[in-house]
């Protein structure tokens, strides 16, 4: 289909000045990611010159038929990796036509968080470590697992290579680079514990950014994955018995904390993420109970458990944090399918605004 | 096959003057698109220096054999996003040698009425939401559905990305750099609810621009699917049962509509439209009374009704155009298997020229 391949890689901006752009936002499961494409009359930067939009919110589960437009508000934009060129990938929340945020829109509080006079003073940092399993097509089994039985114990896989060991590299290559082509913060990747499971880490970001370059990335990561022919996953538990979760570890780290003296203001933000355990919790991550059981190297759900290096641990500090006396922490509880705007910001809130 | 890509790319222009144009026309049921190429001496930007043609119209259902020749005039140029260089595709409309328009030729009224003055004067504005559905070649059922049973249901695929929601993006994305490069004035994409069904929107364009904009939108579309190995369907309702069909949603304004105070136009259009539903319903298309059910997103064939937001009505108005009090609204009752020089003629007629 070389044809094919020639039309889709047509270099437009040798005939004309128009661009595509790729308006995405989350739909009405809040784990589903939409998106549809639109002419511009010329290249674009700055979000604030884009214009809104509407979608079928009857469609998402997001409208009835008989009110059905939804508000697309562009927030960010990224260099589109699959049109290239001077095309755009446009991450958007949604609104009602008279401009409040639809429930599903979890951006707009995580934004309002990310203004507080207090939260910006503090420039918030971070890094998230994104894991997803990659399953074969039509029988939704985890990538190079015999279909009808089981590859041998985990062991071998973990940052492995080799045809026995390594399944579906290509796809996550080819989203590391195309990633980085998009202008987003992926800071490494890595194969995981369970065969067929990978990791892209994004950040360091500040504030609400490190939602925007999350979502954009797992919408890259789907459109690989469906050029593929394999479905991607976040489940946080895909397969029973002896076989790793896949989490999204929350790394973390506000100035103070970087500073001299930002190990006593780590220990003092744990101590009150320690009393919202609960509250916590139940924004992380639908499911999170199949994973968080305390072995797999995850702490039981109902624990809240701190410790130096120790991966069994609800959030674990690293040992160059503990030498340094100064650093960042790994909240490890959070699942594959959390939302980023939820957790980032309710990890401000909880450490910097303070709610009791 | 490196040889043969390499012939269909060449580049003639480092060797000759000579160009290709693809003349292009409407066949016997109204909805086949028919083509043959012929060599130019030199490059050609304006239809009216191009030579008239003619082709055997018995073997379209368009001419008795005896008497076989229908004439091809040209009467719009874009560029050939296959051949590229200076190749062009050339939309044309059928004569009888003695200068009549054949019973099929649609265009030649389309254009007495948009040259009007009074049509003129109002500058009617069209974008048109040309649905379709891709089906697998031999089986006939639509891509990504598994042969002999169904996807799950609807709910999912709207706007979608991955292997297991998205169906033939390659194609949908290879047609709109094609129609982008064409000089199609081509707004926008997006995968549609019912799964293996997508869109792209034409416009906005004036008056007979929109129809023949479309008719070689669709021909560019079928000649890729050709490439993919994968079938066009334009049929309204593909699949009996739970599933969407298919509607080419036309959206319409005129000057007047445009303007301050232009609600109230709009109204009134709307209220003449609604006197004339049954004659516009019996050009919407051949077996649209399989779609227009009152239900997926569609008002009863029998039903004129309108409303703001409401994708279950007749006609749609948009909230910003309610907001404003100017603007355009949305005919959604013609079928993916309308002509767009039969519906968007007749919408000018009945608004601007038709007095109840």
């Amino acid at each position: 289909m070389a044809l094919l391949t020639d039309l889709v890689n047509l270099n437009l901006s040798e005939t004309t000045e128009k661009i595509i752009a790729e308006y995405i936002w989350i739909g009405g499961s809040g784990m589903d990611i939409r998106s549809k494409a639109r002419t511009l009359p010329g290249p674009v930067s700055d979000p604030s010159k884009l214009p809104t939009w509407n979608y079928d919110g009857s469609s998402t589960g997001q409208a009835p038929g008989d009110d059905s437009e939804v508000i697309l508000y562009p927030q960010a934009i990224f260099k589109d990796p699959f049109r290239r060129g001077n095309n755009i990938l446009v991450m958007c929340d949604c609104y009602t036509p008279a401009g409040e945020p639809i429930p599903t829109n979890k951006r707009h509080n995580a934004a309002k968080i990310f203004s507080h006079p207090d939260v910006v003073a503090e420039v918030p940092w971070y890094g998230i470590e994104q894991e997803y399993t990659l399953l074969q097509k039509d029988v939704k089994w985890p990538l190079g697992w015999p279909v009808g039985g089981f590859p041998g114990p985990q062991g071998p896989y973990y940052c492995s290579a080799g045809a026995d060991k390594a399944f579906g590299r290509d796809i996550v290559d080819a989203h590391y680079k195309a990633c980085l082509y998009a202008g987003i913060n992926i800071s490494g990747i890595n194969g995981e514990v369970m065969p067929g499971q990978w990791e892209f880490q994004v950040g360091p970001a500040v504030g609400i950014s490190a939602g925007d370059e999350l979502w954009v990335a797992r919408y890259i990561l789907e459109r690989i994955t469906e050029i593929a022919g394999v479905v991607l996953s976040f489940d946080p538990k895909p397969i029973q018995g002896d076989w790793n979760g896949a989490g999204a570890h929350t790394n973390y780290s506000t100035k103070s904390m970087r500073n001299d003296g930002g190990y006593e203001v780590i220990k003092s933000a744990i101590e009150k993420l320690g009393k919202r355990h609960k509250e916590h919790i139940a924004a992380y991550g639908e499911g999170n109970e199949r994973r968080l059981t305390g072995r797999h190297e995850t702490a039981d759900i109902n624990t809240f458990l701190w410790g130096v290096a120790n991966r069994g641990a609800s959030i674990r500090v690293g040992r160059e944090t503990e030498k340094n006396g100064k650093g960042y922490f790994e909240d490890r509880r959070p699942a594959s399918n959390m939302d980023p705007y939820v957790v980032t910001s309710m990890i401000a809130e909880t450490t910097i605004i303070g709610k009791p």
